[in-house]
């Protein structure tokens, strides 16, 4: 056999180096937005050697490696076409737990809602979590995910105390804040291209009730919206803001926020039994109880288009106006994972899939720009189906999206019809959000290009990352296709 | 537009292969070339890659080698990054007479048409299986159709090559899979040159258009040009005590 590719090069002679794959390890893994996917062969290790075992065979057949949690970033974050996919979810061993001091030390593959059950009925909750509970700890350290309380407790990094990172070399390094603490801030939110968590110490949040006092507060326009969760920023636990991405001209960015608060000590009379897992859990029917959540995104599916969804965004606005001011208690759980209630929503987005696109703006600008991206959306009739907004402020991590402003995501449908269409548009919308100084996020990216990445992160910040990547992974065994979108090609193809 | 991004085509180096070769990496699809003779295939590419970025990379490979093919396959996979289709186009077709029994040369038939076939398609569809997409063509022939005195093992390569496709279509075509069978008539291509008497002979244009609008399409199995299509089913109907009887 000969490759005889024109005009033969020095990556050709590489790639003469690479061994195959078992083919029974196959697999075609998604991203989660399912607008992308890839072919890639799929090792699951349940223990730290065989997880070095990993990087060996891989080292020996000349292969590269994605590091993948539970797939919850929307694009392709954990995805490598043709490589080694590291799937980290069988590692899911919470190593120690302290109910006394809250600190809890986990395996990558621990997912939110492990964690929490583990540690509700002690009277501790996630310091911070996403909006579902699926993701693993591993990717949540990866990504530096926040939650809708950002602007007040920073991101997830902030309250890691330590981890151990296996390298591809098979070392494994401890880090903290004293020991390490490059290769701490730059793995946390590393996106997984310096190496492999193997355990993280975590210290959760002490909470007195298993409920949050829920305000939800309707606005009539983006600049209300904006201006009403800045007023509340010293006051609210957890701040979200959900947007009509339909409304236009003086509506444009009307919503409503939902302000929540922890209960103090003493104030929910029932405390222990608020705790209890049992009593967090989203139902598991609808209807009344006639019918399985999971059926619920089959219903969803026909009503995924342009005049349907503008329909259930009026009515949801409507509503909203009703509910505004009149404060109830939510479970934790209810409250923080709104993405769990529909379970598999994604699917009604199928055949093509969703993207989220998601900005991190200064607050001086955040109006400016977010407004220009909603009529952007308008002009292009792409209309975004649901728009979220987050407040946020800075942290110490490399690769951060985290600055002292607001974020707006918004989620796509994608088709083969409007894909390019999409795709161009946002193009449009990331030139307004690099000209405000603003961020992205790679656990939501699929758009981002390379001279984007330099434009917001600093051709500083990159150039350090990279020097961290050449000494933890010097053979660049680790990557992804969104690696090699915003990092240019190396290497490899 | 094709619906592909990636694809590959065994046997690419001349006749329907290399148009269709041709025509994939013409429509914006990265195609991998893989054939016995290193020079055309080197040839083709050249005339293929005029533009960045290179649409055709090129694998020199003899069918007969049944043992380097899952190798190469993962291969072209990971240079090609994806595969979405894979046409295998290979094939021979000896110039014999009614008196010839020749084994080797009908092991060489057997081999380039059939044994080569499986052992390319094999993994192609075990890969397009676990991806639930992906599209399988294989190129037999009106021949394989009927056990014709002119070219016995032929027509049973022919014959074998359209049944096998069929079990893979029953295979994994429930897991999101097209497998298309194409039964040409008489093309214009090397294989058939110097041969007279072609009924409904068309070009190897018209054929690797045939051949790429049934892929698109998913079809089953497809006769080119369709009205053998109507032909074939007569002389299969033809009982057997009157075919015998007959000089086809």
């Amino acid at each position: 056999m000969s490759a005889l590719h024109q005009p033969a090069s020095a990556g050709q002679r590489r790639r003469a180096s690479v061994q195959p794959l078992p083919s029974d390890h196959l697999e075609r893994v998604w991203a989660w937005g399912m607008s992308a996917s890839a072919m890639e062969y799929v090792y699951r290790p349940s223990t730290v050697e065989a997880l070095r075992g990993v990087f060996e065979f891989a080292k020996k057949q000349g292969r590269k490696i994605a590091l993948r949690g539970a797939g919850r970033s929307y694009g392709d974050a954990s995805l490598l076409a043709e490589e080694i996919g590291l799937d980290l979810t069988r590692m899911r061993r919470i190593l120690d737990w302290n109910p006394t001091t809250g600190i809890v030390r986990v395996e990558p593959g621990v997912t939110i809602r492990d964690l929490w059950q583990v540690a509700i009925e002690d009277g501790w909750w996630p310091p911070v979590v996403p909006g579902t509970m699926h993701p693993t700890i591993g990717g949540c350290a990866s990504m530096n995910i926040h939650g809708k309380n950002n602007y007040r407790v920073g991101p997830i990094g902030d309250h890691i105390r330590e981890f151990e990172l296996m390298l591809p070399s098979g070392a494994i390094k401890r880090c903290n804040r004293e020991q390490n603490a490059d290769l701490f801030y730059a793995a946390i939110g590393g996106f997984g291209m310096l190496g492999c968590f193997t355990s993280i110490t975590l210290a959760l949040k002490r909470i007195y009730s298993g409920h949050l006092a829920v305000t939800p507060i309707a606005t009539p326009n983006l600049g209300a919206m904006l201006s009403e969760m800045e007023a509340r920023l010293d006051r609210a636990d957890y701040l979200v803001g959900w947007i009509d991405c339909f409304a236009k001209a003086g509506s444009l960015g009307r919503g409503l926020i939902h302000q929540a608060d922890h209960l103090r000590e003493g104030a929910d009379p029932s405390a222990a039994q608020s705790l209890r897992v049992e009593n967090q859990e989203l139902p598991e029917t609808f209807m009344w109880g006639l019918a399985p959540r999971s059926i619920m995104w089959r219903l969803m599916k026909p009503m995924v288009n342009n005049p349907c969804m503008k329909a259930v965004n009026w009515v949801k606005y409507l509503s909203s106006l009703r509910q505004s001011g009149k404060t109830h208690t939510q479970s934790h759980a209810e409250f923080a994972f709104l993405l769990d209630y529909v379970p598999g929503w994604k699917r009604a987005y199928l055949p093509g899939g969703l993207i989220q696109y998601q900005s991190f703006i200064p607050a001086p600008e955040a109006e400016r720009v977010f407004r220009g991206q909603l009529e952007v959306c308008h002009q292009n009739r792409l209309p975004a189906y649901l728009g979220v907004v987050k407040r946020h402020r800075a942290d110490d991590f490399w690769m951060t999206h985290g600055l002292d402003g607001f974020s707006l995501a918004l989620d796509f449908k994608v088709t083969r019809y409007n894909r390019e269409r999409l795709w161009a548009m946002t193009a449009q919308m990331n030139k307004l959000v690099i000209e405000a100084g603003g961020r992205f996020y790679f656990a939501k990216d699929s758009t981002l290009s390379g001279d984007q990445l330099h434009s917001f992160l600093s051709e500083d910040r990159v150039k350090r990352f990279l020097d961290m990547k050449r000494r933890c992974d010097p053979d660049t065994m680790l990557q992804t296709e969104l690696y090699k979108r915003v990092f240019g090609q190396p290497a490899l193809r | 537009m094709l619906p592909w991004k990636t694809a590959l085509v065994v046997g690419a180096s001349s006749g329907m292969g290399a148009e269709v070769a041709r025509r994939l990496t013409k429509g914006g699809c990265k195609t991998a070339l893989v054939a016995r003779r290193a020079d055309a295939l080197t040839k083709l590419a050249e005339e293929f890659n005029t533009a960045t970025p290179v649409m055709a990379l090129v694998f020199a490979h003899d069918v007969a080698n049944l043992a380097e093919v899952p190798e190469l396959f993962q291969r072209i996979c990971r240079d090609l990054g994806g595969l979405d289709l894979i046409v295998y186009a290979a094939g021979v077709m000896p110039r014999i007479t009614d008196e010839t029994y020749d084994t080797s040369l009908d092991a060489v038939t057997i081999s380039a048409n059939l044994t080569g076939a499986v052992a390319w398609l094999n993994p192609a569809a075990e890969r397009f299986g676990r991806a639930g997409a992906g599209t399988i063509v294989g190129i037999g022939s009106v021949a394989g159709d009927r056990g014709r005195r002119g070219n016995p093992v032929y027509c049973a390569v022919k014959a074998g090559l359209a049944t096998y496709l069929e079990a893979l279509r029953n295979r994994v075509g429930r897991l999101g899979v097209a497998v298309v069978t194409i039964k040409p008539g008489p093309v214009d291509t090397p294989m058939t040159q110097g041969l007279t008497k072609l009924p409904m002979l068309i070009s190897v244009e018209q054929a690797a258009e045939g051949i790429l609008r049934a892929a698109a399409a998913r079809k089953s199995v497809v006769y080119l040009p369709g009205k053998w299509r109507l032909v074939m089913w007569v002389v299969r109907s033809i009982p057997s005590f009157i075919f015998k009887k007959l000089n086809f």
